[in-house]
């Protein structure tokens, strides 16, 4: 007999797997790598001056305390409204289900500095909404959302959808016959949610917790919006305004910085890996439907209380947007003969970086989306499918710079790019392109995810009998595999595209003239005082968002369940 | 050129054995089942064969070339073998006729000749109008029927197939395992069939592999099964055989004297069978009931089942509580539960190997 068969057609998956590698190291390891190494060597040697100097600034342990004071506090807020809407939705037969986790989720969808410039709109003295009822500030007043207390209403409202998720999806998970027994027992309702829901539910409402913590801790908008007006800075600010400030020069304090926030940020996910065994519920959420308690008498009064909260937290906040969009400057009352859609066209036709803001942004968040998916369905196959190790172990490293605060990232990026490339001799930093590799690296676990569950409720004979129709490697990832999961790829494209067009953090710290986003003139309309523009900009923003969320309601039938956090 | 050998095949899931040193070796153009119950490790060997897991130990080879040992092995996309998979895995996003050029298309057959062959293929499998349709639009059977054709356009020399009739009616198998026959017949392809249906196995196969705990017992023709069964399992697993202890008497060429309980037999028997206590494989067709006074075999009866033109008669022999024995009587039956009755007894083999 002739000898045994070489494995020669294994040579695309080893070079595959080794590209696949090495992409994802270079988009997850190296830059916290990098990172770590310049807090503990600035410069290249081995010194503890830049930490010592750095921690024992005043500066830093207030910004630190302010953190902690309104990550805290949004935290508190955002559980109380998260596990009440979610103990509502889930356990009782309210009715527009569906319609209402649609809307209560879309504020995570939407750009925080958006959010947080609808809510100064309402509260303030120039809000055209209080103006109308005549309820106004005087004008020349403080807006009361220029404080601590504004950032924790605005982080709790923002991120209440995350505790919401987590909750939910264990409610989901959790026996209905546990409830169904203490019924029977004789358990009253309110004795149910005490004795079995809470005991039960606390691991997945903890991670909901922690999860909701490194949001708040991270998010720079809003407090860059409510906080740097009254020099509140929390660390993501400071270390904007240092980078600002000082420019890449004095890189080593800012390294060390983001060392600290990130430290925080690890004990956060940390304690959620520990109570959830790496599971996120914003895009995993379990399938098992819940039978509901009914209501009788109670469910118009609970109905009311959903919306009225939905109301005063998202519709107002955004009809207060709308209006500022509308008028022609700011401090002008709001009626038929000042309304202009002046603010649109100026951002739309006239201003050359919002002009340029708008091709940057929907090409980025686009070519990150499809580079992702790129990466991610290979990437995915051998992880579930081939149960290749080495990439199962890199997939825990994706998720690092999605979870970590995105000001870690962009630091990281600019240590990377900041000198020339090795052999192409020319830097990224001050282009478009380092941008657009934070945006891949950040939101690479974002994209990985559905797909990677939808890799799970697919049939691998599909592919095994590709190959044994001949198929090698790449034919199959092409004609089969890819169109098998395209629609979870397709869900997880969309995440992306949704984050990554609404982005601030990174940019803020990243771009330069000519690579501006839209969170960036957004941002610089709004510190410039021209919050009519920035509304105007906010209100396509969220126009564009919501239409990508419909849109997806069409083809969500094909999708694995709870890939798409806003559809119940 | 595709012959299959399986030697010494072992394949381990942690501790758990599925394939304990299994060895097969199947001629060219050999129309071979693969029997036994549920868990018994047929996909797992299919599996092998096929190059998607590796084995432990041992070997595999197609034809002349060794395809599978613990140390190196010939991805699945080049070994040339077809599949039909037992969910039929058909692709969902493709037509039937896209299903079926699929092979071809890899091998880099081109148009015309492509479509001509999937067109012989599907008029092979009476499918010819369903080209431009979607599995999902499909029956069971007519999705069975596409996963064949797309296995054969290619004409593949070893076709491996997974219970492929398990999730059809029962007449929809009838039809499906003459086609199977059929086109064994004209196409002369070695095939490997995976079944739990004996019946199925002994309708089709020239030879079939018993297998039982990941183990082969008996890789015989079906006849041979069902007369000589190899072992106690083989001879109770295939036709519902009685295994009875007995005493070899005398042996004589290929038959030799039992003693059944009191009773003396004539039996068949291998040429290497030597007096002593023994195990008989019985058949319900060698019992009848004996005429009044010349029986010696005893049964007690248990209980009747109608089954349509005749009873079948379950009862019990020997001492407390005995061996369990059935066979059958035409209708009428005045045999009831709890009655005595003599049985003739009037063939029977003797299994290989000591009684234990
Ligand atoms: N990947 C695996 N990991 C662990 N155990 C496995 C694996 N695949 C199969 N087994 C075990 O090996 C045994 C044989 O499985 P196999 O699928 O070959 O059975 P089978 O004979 O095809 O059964 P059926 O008729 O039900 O299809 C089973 O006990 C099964 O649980
Ligand atoms: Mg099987």
């Amino acid at each position: 007999m002739a000898d045994v068969a070489g494995p020669r057609g294994r040579f695309e998956d080893t070079a595959l797997l080794w590209a696949l590698t090495g992409v994802v190291a270079l988009l997850s390891i190296v830059p916290l790598a990098r990172l770590i190494l310049e807090a503990l060597m600035p410069g290249g040697a081995f010194s503890l001056g830049v930490i010592g100097r750095v921690l024992s600034s005043g500066t830093t342990w207030s910004a630190t305390g302010h953190s902690l004071v309104v990550a805290i506090g949004g935290t508190l807020l955002a559980t109380v409204i998260g596990s009440a809407v979610a103990l509502a939705v889930t356990l009782t037969d309210v009715r527009a289900r569906n319609l209402f986790v649609f809307v209560f989720v879309m504020p995570l969808m939407l750009a925080p500095q958006v959010v947080a410039l609808a809510w100064i709109q309402m509260a303030g003295p120039s809000s055209p909404l209080l103006g109308a009822l005549g309820l106004a500030p005087p004008l020349g007043s403080r807006n009361p959302l220029y404080s601590p207390g504004g950032i924790v209403l605005v982080l709790g409202v923002q991120y209440a959808p995350l505790v919401f998720l987590t909750l939910r999806a264990g409610l989901r998970a959790m026996p209905q016959e546990l409830i169904e027994a203490a019924r029977a027992g004789g358990a009253r309702p309110l004795a149910v949610v005490r004795d079995i829901v809470v005991p039960l539910m606390t691991p997945p409402l903890l991670a909901g917790v922690a999860l909701c913590f490194v949001s708040c801790l991270g998010n720079f908008g809003i407090p860059a919006l409510l906080g740097i007006p009254t020099n509140y800075l929390v660390l993501p600010t400071l270390i904007y305004q240092r980078l600002a400030g000082l420019g890449p020069g004095t890189l080593s304090e800012i390294a060390v910085l983001s060392v600290l926030i990130g430290s925080i940020a690890m004990i956060g996910i940390i304690a959620q890996d520990f109570l959830l065994a790496r599971r996120d519920f914003r895009t995993v959420a379990a399938t098992a439907e819940a039978r509901s308690v009914a209501l009788r008498r109670w469910r118009l009064p609970v109905e009311i209380a959903l919306w009225t909260l939905m109301l005063f937290t998202l519709v107002l906040p955004l009809s207060a947007l709308a209006m500022t969009s509308l008028v022609p400057a700011i401090g002008v009352p709001l009626n038929a003969s000042t309304a202009t859609l002046e603010g649109y066209r100026f951002v739309l036709f006239a201003h050359d970086a919002a002009r340029r803001a708008f091709a940057n942004s929907f090409g980025m968040s686009a070519a990150a989306a499809l580079m992702i998916v790129m990466i991610a369905v290979p990437f995915a196959y051998f992880g579930v499918w081939r149960r290749t190790r080495a990439l199962r172990v890199m997939s825990l490293f994706t998720e690092a710079p999605y979870a970590l605060p995105g000001v870690v990232l962009a630091i990281a990026a600019i240590l990377l790019f900041l000198k020339p490339l090795p052999i192409f001799g020319f830097s990224l930093y001050n282009t478009i392109w380092i941008i657009l590799f934070c945006y891949v690296a950040r939101f690479l676990a974002l994209g990985l995810r559905p797909i990677v569950s939808g890799y799970h409720q697919l049939d691998r004979t599909l592919e095994e009998a590709s190959q044994i129709a001949g198929a090698r490697l790449f034919r199959r990832l092409r004609t089969v595999i890819l169109p098998l999961v395209a629609p979870a790829a397709a869900a997880g494209a969309l995440l992306i595209f949704l984050t990554a067009f609404n982005e601030l953090t990174v940019s803020a710290l990243l771009w330069s003239t000519g690579a501006e986003t839209l969170g960036v003139v957004f941002f610089s309309f709004q510190q410039g005082g021209d919050s009519n523009y920035a509304s105007a900009l906010g209100m396509l923003t969220i126009g564009v968002s919501v239409s990508l969320m419909l849109a997806t309601l069409v083809f969500a039938d094909r999708l694995p369940r709870g890939v798409l956090p806003w559809r119940d | 050129m595709a012959r299959l050998t399986v030697s010494g095949l072992t394949k381990t899931f942690g501790a758990f054995r599925a394939l304990d040193d299994v060895s097969l070796d199947v001629a060219d153009g050999e129309f071979v089942a693969i029997l036994g119950p549920s868990g018994c490790g047929k996909t797992t060997l299919l599996r092998q064969v096929a190059g998607f897991d590796q084995p432990d130990a041992g070997s595999i080879a197609i034809g002349d070339t060794v395809v599978s040992t613990r140390e190196r092995a010939m991805p699945p996309e080049e070994r040339r073998i077809g599949i039909v998979f037992q969910s039929y895995a058909l692709w969902p996003h493709m037509s039937v006729a896209d299903n079926v050029a699929y092979g071809l298309t890899v091998a880099g057959v081109r148009e015309p000749e492509r479509s001509k062959r999937v067109d012989a293929a599907l008029s092979l499998v009476e499918l010819a109008g369903f080209a431009a349709r979607r599995p999902s639009q499909l029956s069971g059977g007519q999705r069975q029927r596409v996963a064949l054709a797309r296995c054969l356009v290619t004409e593949p020399s070893l076709v491996l197939l997974d219970e492929p009739l398990a999730n059809l009616d029962v007449h929809l198998r009838a039809a499906m395992e003459r086609e199977f026959a059929r086109f064994h017949e004209r196409a002369g392809t070695t095939m490997v069939y995976i079944t739990h249906d004996q019946a199925e196995a002994m309708a089709l196969a020239d030879r079939i592999a018993v297998m039982d705990k990941g183990r082969v017992l008996q890789f015989a023709a079906p006849s041979v099964l069902y007369r000589e069964p190899a072992d106690a399992t083989v001879a109770g697993f295939i036709g519902e055989g009685m295994v009875v202890p007995a005493t070899v008497a005398a042996v004589a060429g290929g038959t030799c004297d039992v003693d059944l309980f009191g009773h003396r037999a004539t039996m068949r028997c291998s040429a290497r069978t030597t007096p002593g206590p023994a195990l008989v494989c019985l058949r319900a067709s060698a019992l009848s009931v004996a005429p009044e006074g010349t029986g010696a075999l005893r049964m007690r009866v248990t209980g009747t089942i109608y089954q349509g033109g005749h009873f079948r008669v379950e009862g019990m022999i020997g001492a407390d509580p005995g061996v369990a024995l059935h066979f059958t009587v035409p209708e009428p039956c005045a045999l009831a539960s709890g009655s005595l009755v003599d049985l003739a007894v009037s063939d029977g083999w003797v299994i290989p190997g000591r009684a234990s």
